[in-house]
């Protein structure tokens, strides 16, 4: 599975998309959940918080690890994926259908400075793991 | 251990074949094998091979009368800190067998060789590299060793836990780091990928380390280097029942352990609240704080479960909370193995 290209991607392995109706959704990478393996609780921000850019607002914790979520510009979380806390393993088996929180950007400009699925696929190759 | 990980990319991961939970559940379930070569094989030869680990174990090689029987048991410095844990396997008067954790084995052979200088030098104490280990472990395991190694079945179906029989080349021990049944199987390394392919090829599947880790907690064992160290003994690390006071003998570190009565012990937690218990969060109780040293996701239990090591007041169905990150969590303590037979004991 390759990055799918109509998303944006941090350098923090979130990945991004913006929706129909000016919301952006939040997920994390097929890359950061091979990474962290078998993921088993998630803690979503509240609705209503008020996100900076790459502030920490999410944990996913695996079997392995706890990982932070950092948000990928400044706005207001609208939604939470609530499947989540019943169904963590979602974020393995489907991460880019497993989104964890909507936000409402600040600037709806500010996505256009993240990663295409190119560069994102270009800047996981470069990390030596 | 126990810390956010803030960046996914500068990570290195153990080896895993797929998913560790996955995997946990078919050992529990079914049958699967780890490559355990990395532990080290020693075996101490020679007249007086026993008197010897009388004085050099915490636990009584006495209890080991009929070739082929194993104890587990601790070695200790004179402090009464654990150097490691161990099983030792006899076999007859001038031989018994000792398989030792990978990280310590230069330690411990360093160790056994400096105790044999001055109290019996006559023993030949050697280590074998060129052995490899495999641990065939689940209800199956048995019957798929039967159906990998021709003969097999004859020489141990009557073998009863924890004990071995030498099977020419090889030497297998119905023992384990799962709870479950199985065997532990020393082979000539040579021989070994050979072995390894014949179970694959009975239907027996690889099993990574994230899995042992989860299997040996639910299953109520200890790891040396994470539940106990130098800097602890025995008795507070949940190994009272492997050292033996009881007896007349005289075994390096018993004169410390009689000396200093513990005034903590190792439990079992379950977390009520959801989250992860991992190594040294600390733990509140109402006698006083304490520390976690092995935890985890339990896949059988669904639950976070780990050992803590606190004061000796606490009993069994305390409420503590244990920070994790930044929040306090509810767990309760509780009795451990906190899974047999791949069932709930709590």
């Amino acid at each position: 599975m390759s990055n799918p290209a109509n998303l944006k991607y941090t350098a923090s392995h979130e990945w991004v998309k913006s929706e129909a109706d000016g919301t952006l959704s939040v997920g994390i990478t097929l890359h950061a959940q091979e990474l962290l393996g078998d993921m088993v609780f998630v803690e979503t921000p509240v609705v209503g918080r008020q996100l900076k850019a790459k502030e920490e607002c999410a944990v996913v914790e695996s079997v392995k690890a706890a990982a932070d979520i950092y948000a990928p510009v400044s706005g207001v979380v609208t939604a939470v994926n609530s499947e989540l806390d019943s169904a963590p393993e979602a974020i393995n088996s489907d991460p880019y259908g497993a989104w964890m929180f909507k936000m409402k950007p600040d600037n709806p400009a500010e996505v256009n400075s993240l990663m295409d699925a190119r560069a994102y696929q270009t800047f996981v190759d470069s990390e030596s793991h | 251990m126990g810390a956010k990980m803030v960046d996914f990319g500068g990570w290195d991961m153990p080896v895993n074949y797929g998913s560790q939970i996955e995997e946990h559940h078919h050992v529990r379930n079914n049958c699967g094998m780890f490559d355990v070569s990395h532990m080290r094989v020693v075996d101490i030869k020679g007249d007086g091979a026993r008197d010897f680990l009388r004085f050099l174990l915490a636990n009584n090689v006495d209890k080991l009368a009929s070739p082929g029987k194993a104890l587990y048991s601790c070695m200790l410095l004179e402090s009464g800190g654990v150097i490691d844990d161990l099983i030792v396997y006899f076999l007859n008067e001038k031989w018994f067998r000792i398989v030792v954790n990978a990280g310590t084995a230069d330690k411990d052979i360093a160790w056994m060789k400096q105790q044999a200088l001055k109290h019996a030098p006559q023993l030949d104490i050697a280590d074998h590299p060129e052995l490899a280990m495999i641990a065939v472990q689940g209800p199956n395991a048995r019957a798929k060793v039967w159906e990998a190694l021709p003969g097999s079945r004859e020489l141990t179906e009557n073998l009863a836990p924890f004990n071995a029989v030498e099977m020419g080349t090889m030497f297998i021990a119905r023992t384990g780091y799962t709870g479950e049944d199985g065997f532990e199987i020393m082979i000539p390394a040579k021989s070994a990928p050979f072995f390894w392919a014949t179970l694959m090829e009975k239907g027996v599947k690889p099993i990574g380390l994230g899995a042992r880790d989860t299997l040996r907690l639910e299953a109520g064992m200890n790891l040396y280097g994470q539940d106990m160290d130098e800097t602890v003994n025995p008795l507070e690390s949940g190994l009272a029942w492997t050292v033996d006071l009881k007896s007349e003998r005289d075994f390096v570190g018993k004169a410390a352990l009689q000396a200093n009565p513990p005034s903590r012990k190792l439990v079992g937690l379950v977390l009520l609240d959801r989250g992860i218990l991992r190594g040294h969060q600390a733990v509140h109780t109402a006698h006083g704080d304490g520390e976690i040293t092995s935890g985890s996701f339990s896949p059988t239990l669904e639950k976070s479960i780990a050992f803590a090591r606190v004061p000796k007041e606490v009993q069994t169905g305390d409420s503590v909370q244990v920070a994790v990150r930044d929040k306090m969590l509810a767990a309760k303590v509780v009795k451990y193995p906190f899974v047999r037979n791949g069932k709930s004991l709590i």
